[in-house]
């Protein structure tokens, strides 16, 4: 099909790190029902680490194949790395995403850093919040 | 399997449309208002086509305007009313919350030009209240204009009845009959309806193709200033091979209603039992008064376009009136008005049968719908909220 890349495709039929961790050191969810896309993600972090990473979506065919992406960007990487993951980077390895498709990669850097931000929390690790975005409401993911 | 589930959206054309309208490609590609034999073979192919598409709604053939479809037809009809009735100063104008967008956002643009638009409330199963229309009459009301059915949900509104106020309170009555022209039996004069939209391409006809029906005696405003064509209410060289297809496809499915009717709504029937299996599911749309055609279903926890995506890999062709499948913030409003809440709107499907379908199909259907709902909701954050008791189940 014409209207995504064969990336997209290929991570929206075979998604990458399905599924939960029960144990997870991390867990972010970003996205709302209301505007048709949830992103949970689970981190298991080991001496900085990630060195597990699942992900639930409910959402279209681009939302589903940039969480996966986003899982396997950051997989094996360390936290300090996982951070810098920015939506531009999850929708250039997927070969692009139609315009309006764009924010399903914010959804995808939102939804890491909101499991960052609670493993930092969970841990006691002092962190910056002028790092993180501000967790998406609908407005925001769908004003494009 | 390969299964074209989308009619609603267009239809493949007839092989006898195909044939009707080679010649006027071919041969006969004079212009109708040239005045040698072979623009005169033209025209007279164009006035059969008029008669042909006049008599399959029990019309007369000077009250059919070909237009380029279904979208121009409900353009025009809609500015039409509202031309009259500005010059009586009349300028209210009934609607409803489901139209196709060819009518609300003509009504948009009217209201901006001073119209005031009464838009009626859908009921749960998305019928219009005959007694609403009645109640919204005014006395400045120029027009009510209600879809005989509803393209999403397929619903058939009680067009008759609407008709009989209508013409009771001296009101003109239009409506958008893309969904029915060639499904369903017409007949402009028994129910009572001034003014109709369709288009060739819902029925088997080619796109770009359509006529407004337009009962005698009512003024219709211009939408294309030129020529005289279409008794000089549509200017432009006419879109002969098209309209000669168009009437060729009419023809055939119009004899062929009532065997369509009995076989499609068997078909429909099963489908909908089968996707009704599916736990947490809703039919939209009312189960009786509904095209014989149309399946419509919300399954709760998944959204539309995924589920459209791994149908096409199974090969079924299907819509949604998921917000991400139409490129906006928000899911189909059909839905929303019927009051399906965004969450649930989001994971809707729409198959529409065609004329060929088989029952093997229908199962083919009701297994891969099946398989892909169940594949999703396995990783969908919202299903295991819900499942785990975190959030509420609305179907």
């Amino acid at each position: 099909m014409a209207l995504y890349s064969e990336k997209v495709m290929d991570h929206f039929r075979n998604p990458r790190n399905v599924g939960v961790i029960e144990d997870a050191d991390g867990i972010g969810e970003v996205g709302n029902a209301k505007c048709g896309d949830i992103m949970k993600m689970y981190l298991k972090i080991e001496d900085g680490i990630i060195v597990d990473v699942k992900f639930e979506t409910f959402g279209c065919g681009s939302a589903i194949a940039s969480s996966s992406m986003a899982t396997e960007l950051i997989k094996g990487q360390p936290v300090s790395e996982a951070m810098k993951l920015t939506n531009k980077a999850v929708a250039e390895a997927l070969d692009g995403l139609p315009d309006y498709k764009m924010h399903c990669s914010v959804l995808a850097e939102e939804a890491i850093q909101s499991a960052l931000k609670d493993y930092y929390e969970k841990n006691g690790i002092a962190y910056d919040e002028e790092q993180f975005k501000d967790p998406s409401d609908c407005a925001h993911c769908c004003e494009d | 399997m390969k299964i074209y589930a989308d009619n609603a959206a267009t239809t493949k054309m007839s092989k006898k449309a195909i044939e009707a309208m080679l010649p006027y490609l071919e041969e006969y590609y004079g212009n109708p208002s040239s005045l040698y034999s072979i623009g005169q073979e033209a025209k007279e192919a164009l006035e059969k086509a008029r008669a042909i598409v006049a008599k399959t709604i029990h019309a007369d053939p000077k009250e059919i305007y070909f237009t380029s479809g279904g979208s121009e037809a409900d353009n025009q009809a809609i500015r039409s009313a509202a031309a009259i009735g500005k010059k009586n100063g009349k300028m209210h104008i009934i609607s409803d919350a489901i139209e196709h967008h060819a009518v609300l956002h003509t009504l948009k643009k009217l209201e901006e030009e001073g119209f005031e638009v009464t838009y009626l409330p859908a009921n749960e199963n998305g019928i219009v209240r005959t007694e609403d229309v009645e109640n919204a009459i005014r006395e400045d009301t120029c027009l009510v204009t209600i879809m005989y059915a509803n393209n999403e949900i397929g619903t058939i509104q009680p067009i008759e009845e609407i008709g009989r106020i209508c013409r009771e309170k001296k009101v003109l009555f239009h409506t958008d009959a893309v969904q029915v022209v060639g499904h369903l039996p017409i007949d402009v004069e028994a129910q009572n309806i001034d003014m109709l939209s369709a288009s060739a391409h819902k029925f088997h006809g080619p796109k770009g193709t359509g006529f407004l029906y337009v009962k005698k005696g009512i003024r219709l405003t211009n939408l294309i200033e030129g020529g005289a064509q279409e008794r000089g209410k549509r200017a432009g060289t006419e879109n002969v091979a098209g309209i000669v297809a168009m009437a060729a496809a009419l023809e055939e499915e119009a004899a062929a209603i009532p065997e369509h009717t009995k076989k499609l709504s068997a078909l429909r029937d099963k489908l909908i039992a089968g996707l009704k299996e599916i736990p947490h599911s809703a039919l939209n749309g009312d189960a009786e008064k509904r095209l014989p055609s149309n399946v419509n279903f919300c399954f709760e926890g998944i959204e539309g376009e995924s589920l459209l995506l791994l149908l096409d890999d199974k090969g079924i062709s299907a819509s949604s009136g998921s917000a991400c499948t139409s490129g906006s913030l928000d899911p189909s409003h059909v839905l929303l008005a019927i009051g399906r809440v965004h969450d649930v709107a989001h994971g809707s499907l729409r198959l529409s049968l065609g004329d060929d379908a088989t029952e093997e199909e229908v199962d083919y259907m009701i297994d891969a719908v099946k398989e892909v709902v169940a594949y999703l909701r396995g990783f969908s954050p919202i299903w295991r909220d819900l499942t785990e008791g975190k959030r509420e189940f609305i179907l």
